[in-house]
């Protein structure tokens, strides 16, 4: 368990090191969440009833998103495991006792966490006193607000075991740029990352919450307004267990035969 | 101890020529040729030897310490070591013995050398007491106290090594291996390391398997040289049964290839 932490630990010195960075990324995260409420709220205008969520819940959907933004993004990857897949320091990390499955995914989930931790605070305080039209709303209740917490945790999960399986694949390819660019762009717009998923057609998006990107970001911020609730919740839950096993599973699987045929070229 | 028999391994390189209509051909065809990078190496090496492997460029070298690291499989041969066969037990190996390889990195590039020490100690989970005593013998052993506030980025070559070779102590290998550990540094890192590691063979009786090319190193630290040449082992024996008359070192070793014909 220590080991674990103190990958945390590490990752979190590292972000508190590069101030400007983090800065830079707060202003971003602004910046964005107010520009998607500014096209939301004209769409809203435009024409209320065609709006499949409330306005309150679609505001607190995206101050959310921001603030977590780390845990979600699927395509904020640790540059060094690609890195050490390329130019071989690999060879190090197969020379630790741990697992590299283990290794690799209590990493990446301390980074976001890290990253999430530092950089929340500031966009939650500020998106809870805006007027109230735009501001982040309390979530519909307390059962909502503890859901919410234990889908982001399981989302955050999730969205880590598929970053596993784009590692495990760069083994195979070698350079990663093709297997991030696909996902990347798939795993953006089927998370509901582009758009919330209730504004799909009703046949495509009974399609859609049942692929792994559904039970990322998507779960969590609609729970916490109310947007789902009762049995779609725990079917939602269950979703969600779903894909962590199964990517799990399959990563885990790969990363057995991988380290079997691992060949580290160079002296 | 150490035992190797028979241990072959091959290489698939793609080989292509230069040019434009070259690279368009490898799209729908690639040309592959074998390297065979160790042909039957057999050696024993009993615990607290310090051993040189030596050859020239390509010889196999790094293929065997990755072998016997446990980070690559053999395709065929045995090799044990303290009864455990590295890459089938690979946690379980890697736990007793120490790695540096001279070109990479194993510190974390951003954070404080002592950070990365850290992460080290509870990766391997070494006991508080075990830890503070090996940082203590180690920053003194290998003057690190000045430098291990600085991130790994802002170091020389020759403190980033030093702390790289710490680094794959903390935990009291048994066994450690070298490769190219020396490279880059200047003399005095050089002799700050050869002391190092003669003192951790005297006092812990670690096991010590060098490779290098700078044959001062070999003289300096081991008694028992393995060559190697082509994929396979050329010499066992000592220093003393190469070096003739008053040539250097180098000129004895470079003479020695020659007349394997390696």
């Amino acid at each position: 368990m220590n080991k674990y932490l103190s990958f945390f630990r590490l990752r979190f010195i590292m972000g508190l090191q590069y101030r400007a960075a983090a800065l830079a990324g707060i202003v971003t995260q602004f910046i964005w969440g107010f520009m998607e409420i500014l096209v939301f709220r004209a769409f809203y205008t435009a024409n209320k009833a065609a709006f499949p969520m409330t306005f309150t819940a679609m505001t607190s959907y995206i101050w959310l998103q921001q603030a977590f933004l780390a845990f979600f993004m699927a395509w904020f990857m640790e540059e060094e495991i690609f890195d050490a897949i390329i130019n071989g320091n690999i060879a190090y990390e197969l020379c630790r006792p741990i697992g590299i499955y283990e290794m690799w995914f209590s990493r990446s989930v301390s980074n976001r966490l890290s990253r999430a931790v530092l950089r929340c605070s500031p966009i939650l305080i500020v998106a809870v006193y805006l007027p109230r039209a735009y501001r982040l709303s309390a979530p519909k209740g307390w059962l909502e607000f503890v859901m919410f917490i234990v889908t982001m945790l399981l989302g955050l999960l999730v969205t880590v075991a598929f970053c596993m399986l784009i590692y495990i694949l760069s083994f195979f390819t070698i350079s990663p740029q093709g297997l991030r660019i696909l996902f990347l762009s798939c795993s953006e717009f089927f998370s509901g990352g582009v758009i919330p998923l209730p504004f799909f057609p009703d046949r495509i998006r009974a399609v859609m919450e049942l692929q792994p990107f559904a039970s990322m970001q998507n779960v969590p911020l609609r729970i916490y307004s109310g947007d789902i609730t009762g049995d779609q919740m725990i079917k939602a839950v269950l979703m969600q267990i779903f894909w962590l096993c199964v990517l799990i599973g399959v990563g885990k699987q790969i990363c057995r035969s991988v380290e079997k045929k691992i060949a580290v070229q160079g002296g | 101890m150490i035992i190797m028999e028979n241990v072959c391994k091959s290489y698939k390189v793609v080989k292509r020529n230069a040019g434009f209509k070259e690279a368009c051909k490898t799209l729908f065809r690639r040309d592959y040729e074998t390297i065979h990078a160790l042909s039957e190496v057999s050696f024993t090496i009993a615990d607290g030897e310090m051993v040189g492997y030596i050859g020239p460029n390509g010889a196999g070298k790094s293929s065997t310490i990755k072998i016997l690291s446990g980070i690559l499989k053999p395709e065929s041969g045995t090799c044990h070591i303290n009864g455990l066969v590295p890459w089938e037990n690979r946690i379980r190996h890697v736990r007793d013995i120490g790695v540096v390889f001279g070109q990479r990195t194993q510190l974390w590039w951003d954070v404080p050398v002592i950070d990365s020490f850290e992460l080290l100690k509870d990766i391997y989970s070494i006991p508080s007491e075990i830890y503070q005593s090996n940082m203590e013998d180690l920053t003194r052993l290998l003057d690190l106290r000045e430098f291990l506030k600085t991130p790994a980025r802002q170091l020389s070559l020759g403190q980033r090594m030093r702390c790289e070779i710490a680094a794959s102590l903390l935990h009291s290998p048994k066994i450690l291996f070298l490769d190219e550990p020396t490279i880059g540094l200047d003399a005095v890192s050089k002799l700050a390391v050869r002391e190092f590691i003669l003192r951790l063979n005297e006092i812990h009786k670690t096991t010590v398997i060098l490779t290098t090319h700078d044959m001062q190193d070999i003289e300096a630290l081991t008694r028992r040289i393995l060559l190697i040449g082509k994929g396979k082992i050329l010499m066992d024996g000592t220093l003393a049964d190469i070096k003739s008359g008053n040539s250097s070192i180098d000129e004895t070793v470079a003479e020695l290839y020659r007349s394997y014909d390696v």
